[in-house]
């Protein structure tokens, strides 16, 4: 799936955003609009899938947040969807019961898990335990560090 | 795994996130992320050195500030500064800064580069990760330059961890895509290749990405991946749900790697070697074969993942095109899924569906859902899905149901979302052109169209009614008589005035013998719609006045009174008045023989592709035309011919009427005049092919009268020489070639410069004495031979040369010139004789003119769905030419390189001669291993596929 990027919404408010074709600030900010309004628009039940531009929109909602990747056309919609599901997964398991204020309070957090499972809108790797356990390894080194730091 | 305390002592950037959630308005939230942003600026301009924690929590506000929408103009430099630090936490939130934040800012990059290069090099796992996600996040032209030659290394290092050669793939993978001309595999092709054979299922998932974009591109180089894929699908096919531990998802085994693998497999036609196509087939069939297996799980995520995997299989089954039973069973998997309760299956049901409608081995199959898609296009309560139904009854669309499915969509429109109508009335107009058998259901549907869409008929679909009437005099009487009764209506679209004053004003005679639809209840019919219309309608029918007062005599003081009125003959717009004055003017001093030559009955309008199509095709992007016929078509164009554009329609303006923007302008025809009156424009050789003196043959004309008998007995009378042996071979040189060398021996050269436009061609050739000494008794003829001569009746080109002067001084050069004209196709070429004496020696040779066939060849542009169509339609054995041959020049990479079904190669075009226009289709299928084409030709007559197959099947 080459996303070419996803990002998190809710009630218009953007959480997360990444972005994997390089495109400038100021059509980052239109198109996201305008993909917020198309997205919010939907209902219930509708397909998950939706042709924007050129592009493929799959999204998924999860309690109040929508998420949302634009994928290119020959893309497989249902991977995509799934690539939702385990990042979701991810998000879940590392915050344990993620809601929507873990991904506000940390942000980076939040990126630095996506980053650890997509790359340049590609899977790095679909195992859970291995993306987890990349994390881990960071925020012991971070503890390393910091106690470190507070022996200074 | 237990909550990680959270925003781990970064407590000012917790108390900031919060502040920004309790502003109560948007005001209160910038008036709070100003003063932020000025402590911040404040804090990093001041003298006293900020530690590093600091800064990172600085830097992680701003971040957040930014992630808010707001613009960030500062902070990059202490990003940068973090992420050349040496403790993680830092680094890491230096690297996110920069991945967010910065695309490419060249003053910028060398400093990330810097700290990148460091990291790189320090065998840290974890920090060569950081390293390679952000080039991969900013994936600038200068990180490709630095970074492009050592990545591979990475990537196929024996000791490198696992983990970073994920990164490093997928980061080779983010540059290939910006600097492809940077990444170069090289000798690391196989390496990489055998990456699909890793333990680490992760390294797989990761390395495939980047082996299929590199395939997509180079297939040849990486064509070995195919059996390794295979191999690895057939294991993770067969696997138990279990066996693969954490890469099972929802009970279903690595869906993302195989769905990968079934993707990489679709860079590549079918496997040859007949065991790794077995192996193949076998996985194909398990897949769909597990589709009717019940659920290991209700749970959604499963049947997505399950399902994901079967339409990758069925997209490659679709590719390969080749295996009906596949095919067949496919179509009804689909089937199946088309009254599936969840509306993502029969959304994507309905998508897949419409590239098999285009098979033709599963067309059939497609036809018999035709039901469910109707009932679809009914009920479905998703305006997305509605689109995708109405998008495959217009793939599985043909003759046989045509007219069902143009009903359908008829109805559809009524209630049809406005954001599809457009697009749906052209695919109604264009179905309906397409399959008319009898041309009144033809124009029923159009005004239909117009009544229940008008606002959303556009300018191109009312065109082409007006253009199929006109051509076709079987439905003028049925179209007049219809429109007359569509305009009965109170109230009726404006498109439907315009079509009606169009058609009255031409044919409303074949009506006129029926009292209810006299001339003057035509004439008032349509002038009571007239204070309504617009100016351009109005202006239209305005000529259909004066169109009626040359066709019916007893209308014209009706007429002459209205176009009298001051609200005509005053009219403020100036074109109505300029009409107005016109149009009175010319029926009142015009003779009724004058008046009927100039308001004559438009003459038929060349056939060429409907502009409807061409419109729709606009609409749907590059995509609604497979990438490979349009290239190959330009291509094959660009090379075959020398196709120019079509000349203005001057002699629609002056049959029409004498205003400076005649009706025909009205039409918006312009392009489609016919060739012949086309007015010089610069730089084309071709503009008057067949007039007297051409641009470059004074001379020649000036010696016209004289010439033969002025030529010394001796020459002429000599009889030409037989064709050289070397002819034939010289000939093929110029199938896809205009201009260049024809002949060259001791004595001679010739040169040739030709071009091509529809039926007609112009060629100069140059012929230059190589020595110093003059040639005298220069003479040359063009000559028949073969089928040819003995159709002399019924000749298949009209050549005309030009004389060239009996004297070529030494080194001098003179210049001839041909025309051409294609009455009907012909397989042999004419014959050029020369003759002329070189130091009181006579030479005398005959070479073929390289006039070929597919030099009147025009491309045509065609969705991948017609060009199937018409393929199946000329399935005659006659009709179809083949040729399997090695390839002589190898197989061009130029050629192959971008093409998504590299298998397949089509193209499509017309022949035009005189007598008729033949429309061919071509497929080239090249087998990369064994450097063979095969090359199929169809078209409506024998000799031209023939010919043309003899003619291509040299060029590869």
């Amino acid at each position: 799936a080459k996303s070419s990027r996803s990002n998190t919404v809710r009630q218009g408010k953007l959480r997360l955003q990444k972005w994997y074709t390089a495109t400038a600030e100021r059509d980052k900010k239109k198109m996201v609009r305008e993909l917020m309004q198309v997205v919010l628009a939907r209902k219930p039940k509708m397909c998950s899938f939706l042709e924007w531009r050129d592009l493929k929109i799959v999204y998924k909602r999860y309690a109040s947040l929508y998420f949302c990747c634009a994928v290119e056309e020959q893309d497989n919609e249902l991977i995509t969807l799934e690539v939702i599901h385990r990042f979701v997964e991810l998000l879940d398991k590392y915050f344990g019961s993620v809601c929507e204020l873990d991904i506000i309070f940390n942000f980076e957090k939040a990126y630095f898990i996506l980053d650890e499972f997509l790359m340049g809108g590609e899977i790095q790797d679909t195992s859970k335990k291995s993306v987890l356990k990349a994390i881990e390894q960071a925020d012991l080194l971070q503890e390393v560090c910091d106690v470190h730091l507070g022996l200074l | 795994m237990p909550a990680v305390s959270k925003g781990d002592g970064m407590r000012g950037l917790a108390v900031f996130i919060s502040d920004i959630r309790n502003c109560k308005s948007k005001e209160a939230e910038i008036k709070r992320i100003n003063k932020e942003l000025a402590n911040i600026r404040s804090k990093f301009k001041g003298d006293k050195a900020l530690d590093g924690y600091s800064k990172k929590k600085y830097v992680c506000k701003l971040l957040f500030i930014f992630l808010l929408g707001h613009d960030i103009d500062f902070g990059h430099m202490e990003a940068v500064n973090l992420l050349s630090s040496n403790k993680y936490t830092e680094k890491q939130i230096g690297y996110l800064f920069i991945s967010v934040l910065v695309n490419s800012n060249s003053e910028l990059i060398r400093l990330i580069n810097n700290g990148i290069k460091n990291d790189l090099s320090s065998r840290n796992p974890t920090f060569m990760c950081l390293a390679l996600h952000c080039i991969a996040n900013v994936g600038s032209r200068e990180m490709a330059e630095a970074f492009a030659g050592e990545i591979p290394r990475i990537l196929v290092a024996g000791d490198t961890m696992d983990s970073v050669k994920q990164s490093a793939a997928l980061c080779l993978l983010r540059l290939y895509k910006t600097s492809p001309d940077l990444v170069l595999m090289g000798e690391w092709t196989s390496r990489v290749v055998h990456l699909l054979n890793d333990q680490h299922m992760g390294v797989v998932t990761a390395a495939i990405s980047l082996i299929t974009c590199l395939s997509q591109k180079n297939p040849d180089e990486f064509k070995t991946c195919v059996s390794l894929a295979v191999s690895r699908l057939s294991r993770i096919v067969s696997s138990a749900s279990t066996d693969l531990q954490d890469y099972t998802y929802y009970f279903v085994p690595a869906p993302w790697l195989s769905c990968k693998l079934l993707r990489l497999l679709q860079c590549y036609p079918p496997p040859e070697d007949g065991a790794v196509k077995g192996r193949l087939v076998e996985c194909l069939e398990t897949i769909l074969n597990k589709a009717q297996e019940p659920p290991k799980s209700k749970k959604v995520q499963h049947s997505n993942a399950k399902n994901a995997i079967l339409f990758e299989a069925i997209a490659l089954i679709i590719h390969y095109d080749s295996e009906p039973n596949l095919l067949v069973r496919a179509c009804n998997q689909l089937g199946q899924f088309l009254q599936h309760r969840e509306t993502n299956l029969r959304y994507l049901a309905l998508e897949s569906m419409c590239t098999l409608a285009s098979s033709e081995f599963s067309h059939e199959a497609v036809k018999t859902h035709i039901e469910t898609v109707i009932n679809a296009l009914k009920t479905e309560r998703d305006v997305s899905v509605r689109q995708r139904a109405a998008d495959l009854l217009y793939a599985m669309c043909d003759r046989s149901n045509a007219k069902q499915i143009v009903a359908e969509m008829l109805s559809y429109l009524e209630t049809a979302d406005y954001s599809i109508r457009e697009e749906m009335v052209l695919k109604v107009a264009i179905l309906a052109e397409k399959y008319a058998v009898d041309y009144s259901w033809y124009v029923d549907t159009i005004l239909n169209l117009i009544r229940i869409a008008g606002d959303y008929v556009s300018e191109e679909v009312w065109y082409r009614v007006i253009q199929i009437v006109i051509n076709r005099d079987d439905v003028q009487g049925y179209a007049a008589k219809t429109v007359f009764e569509a305009l009965q209506a109170p109230a009726c679209h404006e498109n439907m005035v315009k079509v009606g004053g169009y058609i009255l004003g031409e044919f409303g005679n074949l009506i006129a013998g029926d009292p209810r639809s006299s001339p003057l209840v035509q004439f008032n019919l349509l002038h009571s719609k007239f204070h309504l219309c617009s100016v351009p309608t109005r202006a239209l029918l305005l000529s259909a006045y004066i169109k009626f007062i040359n066709l019916f005599p007893e209308t014209k003081s009706t007429i002459q009174e209205v176009l009298r009125s001051d609200s005509q003959i005053r009219n403020s717009d100036v074109e109505l008045q300029q009409r107005a004055v016109e149009y009175l003017k010319l029926s009142s001093i015009a003779s009724t023989d004058v008046l009927a030559t100039v308001l004559e009955e438009m003459p038929p309008f060349p056939e060429r592709e409907s502009s409807i199509l061409a419109k729709l095709k606009k609409k749907k992007g590059p995509g609604a035309v497979s990438s490979t016929e349009q290239e190959d078509g330009k291509r094959e164009g660009g090379e075959l011919n020398g196709g120019g554009e079509r000349g203005a329609d001057s002699t629609i303006a002056a049959s029409n009427a004498s205003t400076p923007s005649p009706s025909a302008d009205l039409l918006g025809l312009r392009s489609s005049g016919p060739v012949s009156a086309a007015p010089p424009s610069a730089g084309s050789l071709l503009v008057d092919v067949f007039s007297e003196a051409g641009p470059a043959a004074p001379a020649a004309a000036v010696n016209d009268d004289g010439f033969l008998s002025s030529a010394p007995p001796s020459v002429v009378s000599e009889d030409p020489a037989p064709p050289m042996p070397q002819s034939d071979e010289l000939l093929h040189k110029f199938v896809c070639k205009s201009n260049g060398v024809l002949f060259e021996n001791q004595l001679l050269q010739i040169g040739v410069k030709s071009e091509y436009r529809q039926n007609l061609g112009r060629m100069y050739l140059f012929y230059g004495n190589k020595t110093s000494v003059q040639f005298v008794s220069f003479s040359t003829s063009v000559t028949y031979t073969g089928e040819l001569q003995s159709h002399i009746h019924e000749l298949s080109l009209n050549v005309q040369t030009k004389p060239v002067e009996p004297l070529v001084e030494g080194g001098a050069q003179v210049q001839q010139v041909i025309n051409i004209e294609c009455l009907t196709d012909f397989s042999d070429a004419p014959l050029l004789n020369i003759k002329f004496r070189y130091g009181g020696a006579l030479q005398n040779l005959t070479l073929k003119l390289p006039v070929t066939v597919n030099k009147f060849f025009q491309p045509t542009e065609m969705v991948s769905h017609d060009f199937f169509q018409r393929w199946k339609q000329l399935s005659q054995p006659q009709q179809e030419a083949q040729k399997i041959f090695k390839a002589s020049h190898g197989m061009d990479k130029e050629v192959l390189k971008g093409k998504r079904i590299m298998e397949n190669f089509v193209c499509a075009g017309v022949i035009q001669t005189k007598a008729q226009q033949v429309g061919c289709l071509l497929r080239l299928e090249p087998n990369a291993q064994a450097q063979m084409y095969r090359l199929t030709l169809r078209s409506s007559k024998d000799t031209v596929s023939k010919r043309l197959c003899d003619l291509l099947a040299e060029q590869f």
